[in-house]
């Protein structure tokens, strides 16, 4: 019976990625003076698994690789070689390397060997490099080994020719605890051919600390046979993955060397791999050609049908208690159906008060499990922070600047959707501050700083709102060559005089960069109003704060999740609208000495010390009001980011947690509306869109009056 | 439909109900302004009676507002508006049609709003005449073609171009009299 294994693919990639995250920030830990062999143990296990994986989906392009990078992992794991940081750099290319060569996977694409292979013969020459310094060693050139192996492969078919092949087999100090015999292999090698074996005794201890169970021994042998090189790799299966094995041909070859090595080239493209150590491909080349025959045009015909679905399901692993709970909850929710399914029954007026004490029960449950689904949906922010450390790492080095970066509230949890569209913000943001922010070391150093510039990443939670904080400790905004440029651009009119704050502002407008020169990093003056628009999108808010030479602060704001929030109910006309409760300030009933109206048709409320353009629901909706007199109408005051405006609306009603449905789906964006819920009765109520409803009154105002309100547009665009 | 007409028809007239064979598609159609129009039946959802929906904000006045359709907001479009007819006022016949229009970027679900269904008819690709082309003033995209079923003209729909871009063509009463003179 054949298993479909395609069905396991999407977990596969899942874990792979995850596995690569663990790689990555492992790595990055890695201290090289002192190497942590926990830290060296988890970046080897994810390594492995990768392989393991990889190879039994039959994605040997990736097992091949993987097992390269393992190699040398298990090198350093034993304590036999040093870690250098040049491997570290090494080992981080080869997790990009490895997350290109998945993603394409994933894709249903051709899988680019053109990197991996540059990698894989990197790896080898620091392996080879080894065994160079090793005595078991013959003086044969690295280089030539790698040519004889390519080769190797593409003589076999059909060759009955006698070929020599030299067998380095260094196994690990557990090949004997495991049961593998190296005898009865020699026993059996000696069978294929004339058999040449030299053990080597170099790491042969002393007697006195010997242990009989370890192996210490490594062989070389020359074997001389007709048979292909997978048999020879038959016998090395079952200790293929904890040994050190290369097999490659020698002796009379090398003299037809140029003539064949143009047919290596081109079969270079098609046989992946075909390196001194590619013992750890568990199918023998011969083997291999035909199977990438068979499988290849299946999966082409699989990826032109998916084309157009792409790979776009998602899916997020939850922890088991979060489902536990769920699952009590249920459970609950169960018993108080029944209970009230048992009054229905036999009800009578006495049982009245029961009744309501169920159905209160049943408010409570459907809360809490309301509640926990929720928290499915939630993620620590760590999975959008772990980036950012490899980010900084390859930058600081790139622009020659000494970065300490800071990870603060990591455990913070967040909606998977914000999550994934506040990635890319964010990483905007840091490399702003890494590249304009934090100053070189020797001008950090003239400012009287440390050489190092710190980046803080910070996230907690304020009310119902995430809040995370990039702080850096550089140069600051300077304010006067944002306000020569804004001016310059025409962003604002000469004349204009403009507080600290506004000034800093401005970075969000677009098209602006104050970057002297356009670097690799940053500076194309196309990021920062996309950053705020990104962020607003979520109904969420970003402020930047500045002081000159001590560095910057960006605030963003984000709701918790995007699927329920807190509203308040209103009426305006004979209409229900909702307020998300987040943005509402206060409610008050106007005392209309404070209201005054502005020359240009906009009124205003003063509240306490402020002045607040007041915004006529009715108008904007084009919906009859009850009443025409803003005496017997109620203000809503509502905030977004700094700007506060009050909503004139017929009547408040109740407050109640709304289930957030989009408008988009069926229809599309509605300016003002920022989607629509189902109220208790069944009816559809539209969400107010705070930010959109000052825009929209903003030009209203203006086609109405051909006047320019700079409070209420300038601030809420 | 005038008796002009039914006898310019005669000839062409086709048993249709009879015939249902493997190549035809069955269709839906319901009456506006005592015109039959028709929709593939496979896109229809579901046939629902009028009842009030909550008014989107500055929306086109053929778009009638939202319903709650089993937790889906679905918006409801007036088809006598849409296509320039006098409104009329919405009785117990008055239906909505639940479409599933498909659009570019996947598919939406849709209401219509109708005078009153009235037919489901097996429709082979032959019998069907596809709407003559009435130069450049008058859009016919969303009319798939024209069929005469028992000496009456029934127009069939092509919804995913009425109903699926956000642009919505220019849509008017007056192509259709034009496509009933021009036959």
């Amino acid at each position: 019976m054949s298993i479909d294994l395609s069905q396991f693919h999407q977990v596969f990639f899942e874990e792979s990625f995850e596995g690569l995250q663990v790689m990555e920030s492992s790595l990055l830990d890695l201290d090289c003076e002192n190497v942590d062999s926990e830290t060296i143990n988890s970046i080897f296990r994810a390594a492995h698994s990768i392989k393991g994986s990889s190879s039994t989906f039959g994605f040997t392009e990736v097992a091949e690789f993987t097992h390269v990078l393992e190699t040398l992992l298990d090198q350093v794991r034993e304590g036999s070689r040093q870690l250098l940081s040049d491997h570290v750099d090494l080992l981080l290319q080869s997790v990009d390397c490895l997350h290109s060569m998945l993603t394409a996977l994933q894709a249903k694409e051709e899988v680019d060997t053109e990197q991996s292979k540059v990698l894989i013969q990197a790896f080898n020459d620091i392996l080879e490099g080894r065994e160079s310094t090793s005595p078991t060693v013959a003086s044969a050139a690295g280089a030539a080994d790698v040519a004889t192996s390519q080769m190797a492969p593409t003589l076999e078919p059909g060759s009955a020719e006698e070929v020599t092949w030299n067998i380095k087999f260094v196994p690990d100090g557990n090949l004997l605890r495991t049961g593998n015999e190296p005898l009865r292999m020699f026993r059996e090698l000696a069978e294929l051919g004339e058999l040449d074996v030299k053990a080597n005794l170099a790491k042969l201890p002393d007697i006195a600390v010997l242990n009989p169970e370890e192996c210490y021994l490594s062989w070389e042998m020359y074997l001389t046979t007709v048979k292909p090189k997978s048999d020879i790799e038959e016998i090395f299966e079952w200790v293929v993955d904890e040994s050190d094995i290369t097999i490659s041909a020698t002796a009379g070859l090398f003299g037809d060397l140029p003539s064949q090595s143009s047919v290596v080239d081109t079969d270079a493209g098609a046989l992946p791999g075909g390196i001194p150590t590619e013992q750890a491909v568990e199918q023998s080349e011969s083997e291999k050609l035909p199977n990438k025959d068979i499988i290849a045009p299946p999966q082409k015909t699989a990826a032109q049908k998916d084309s157009g679905k792409g790979s776009e399901s998602t899916s997020i692993r939850v922890s088991i208690e979060k489902i536990d709970s769920l699952v009590n909850l249920v459970g609950e929710l169960v018993i108080t159906q029944s209970m009230l399914g048992q009054l229905g029954n036999e009800f009578d007026m006495d049982k009245l008060q029961k009744l309501q004490e169920g159905l209160a029960q049943l408010e409570h449950n459907t809360r809490e499990l309301q509640e926990s689904v929720m928290r499915i949906r939630m993620l620590p922010i760590s999975f959008t922070f772990s980036r950012f450390p490899r980010m900084v790492r390859d930058l600081s080095k790139q622009l020659g600047k000494k970065i300490d970066l800071k990870l603060l509230g990591e455990s913070t949890e967040l909606d998977k959707t914000v999550m994934e569209k506040i990635g890319d913000p964010l990483v905007h943001l840091v490399r702003n501050a890494l590249d304009h922010g934090l100053e070189l070391p020797e001008e950090r150093r003239a400012a009287g700083k440390s050489e190092t510039g710190t980046i803080t990443l910070n996230a907690f939670h304020q009310g119902g709102n995430i809040i995370i904080e990039i702080i850096d400790d550089g140069k600051g905004l300077n304010s006067e060559r944002i306000l020569e440029k804004a001016r310059a651009n025409g962003v604002i009119s000469e004349s204009e005089i403009l507080s600290d704050e506004q000034i800093q502002e401005l970075i969000f407008q677009p098209g602006f960069s104050t970057a002297e020169k356009v670097t690799d990093v940053s500076g194309r003056g196309v990021g920062m109003d996309v950053v705020r628009r990104n962020i607003l999108e979520l109904n969420g808010s970003i402020e930047v704060r500045s002081a000159a030479g001590k560095g910057s602060t960006f605030t963003i704001r984000l709701p918790l999740t995007l699927a329920i929030l807190d509203g308040q109910l209103i009426n305006v006309g004979n209409q229900t609208y909702i307020i998300p409760l987040v943005s509402i300030v206060e409610s008050l009933q106007p005392n209309m000495e404070l209201v005054n109206h502005v020359a240009g048709g906009c009124d205003v409320f003063r509240l306490r010390d402020e002045y607040i353009p007041i915004i006529k629901l009715c108008e904007v909706f084009g919906v009859d009001p009850i009443s025409d007199n803003l005496s017997e109408s109620l203000l809503v005051v509502v905030e977004v980011g700094n700007s506060k405006v009050a909503l004139v609306v017929d009547d408040l009603l109740g407050q109640q947690q709304v289930v957030i449905k989009s408008m988009e789906s069926n229809y599309k964006k509605v300016d003002g509306i920022s989607g629509a819920t189902i109220l208790g009765d069944g009816t559809v109520s539209l969400i107010l869109d705070i930010t959109d409803l000052i825009h929209m009154a903003g030009v209203r105002q203006q086609s109405k009056n051909g006047l320019k309100l700079v409070s209420s547009k300038t601030r809420a665009a | 439909m005038g008796a002009a007409e039914e006898r310019i028809y005669d000839g062409n007239d086709v048993e249709i109900t009879s015939k249902d064979n493997d190549q035809t598609d069955q269709y839906l159609t319901f009456i506006m302004a005592s015109e039959e129009y028709g929709v593939d039946i496979l896109s229809v959802q579901e046939i629902r009676g009028w009842e009030s929906v909550t008014p989107i904000p500055n929306s086109p006045p053929h778009v009638k507002g939202v319903i709650n359709l089993r937790g889906t907001i679905v918006p409801i479009v007036d088809l006598r508006q849409r296509f320039g007819l006098k409104n009329v006022e919405y009785g117990p016949l008055t239906v909505v049609i639940v479409l599933k229009v498909a659009t570019a970027k996947g598919s939406r679900i849709m209401g219509i709003v109708v005078d009153a269904v009235s037919d489901v008819y097996s429709l082979s690709e032959e019998e069907m005449k596809s709407a003559p082309d009435l130069g450049d003033h008058v859009n016919t995209l969303y009319i798939k073609g024209l069929v005469n079923v028992n000496n009456k003209m029934v127009i069939l729909l092509d919804i995913n171009e009425l109903l699926g871009s956000d642009s919505i063509p220019e849509v008017s009463i007056n192509a259709i009299k034009e496509l009933k003179e021009a036959r």
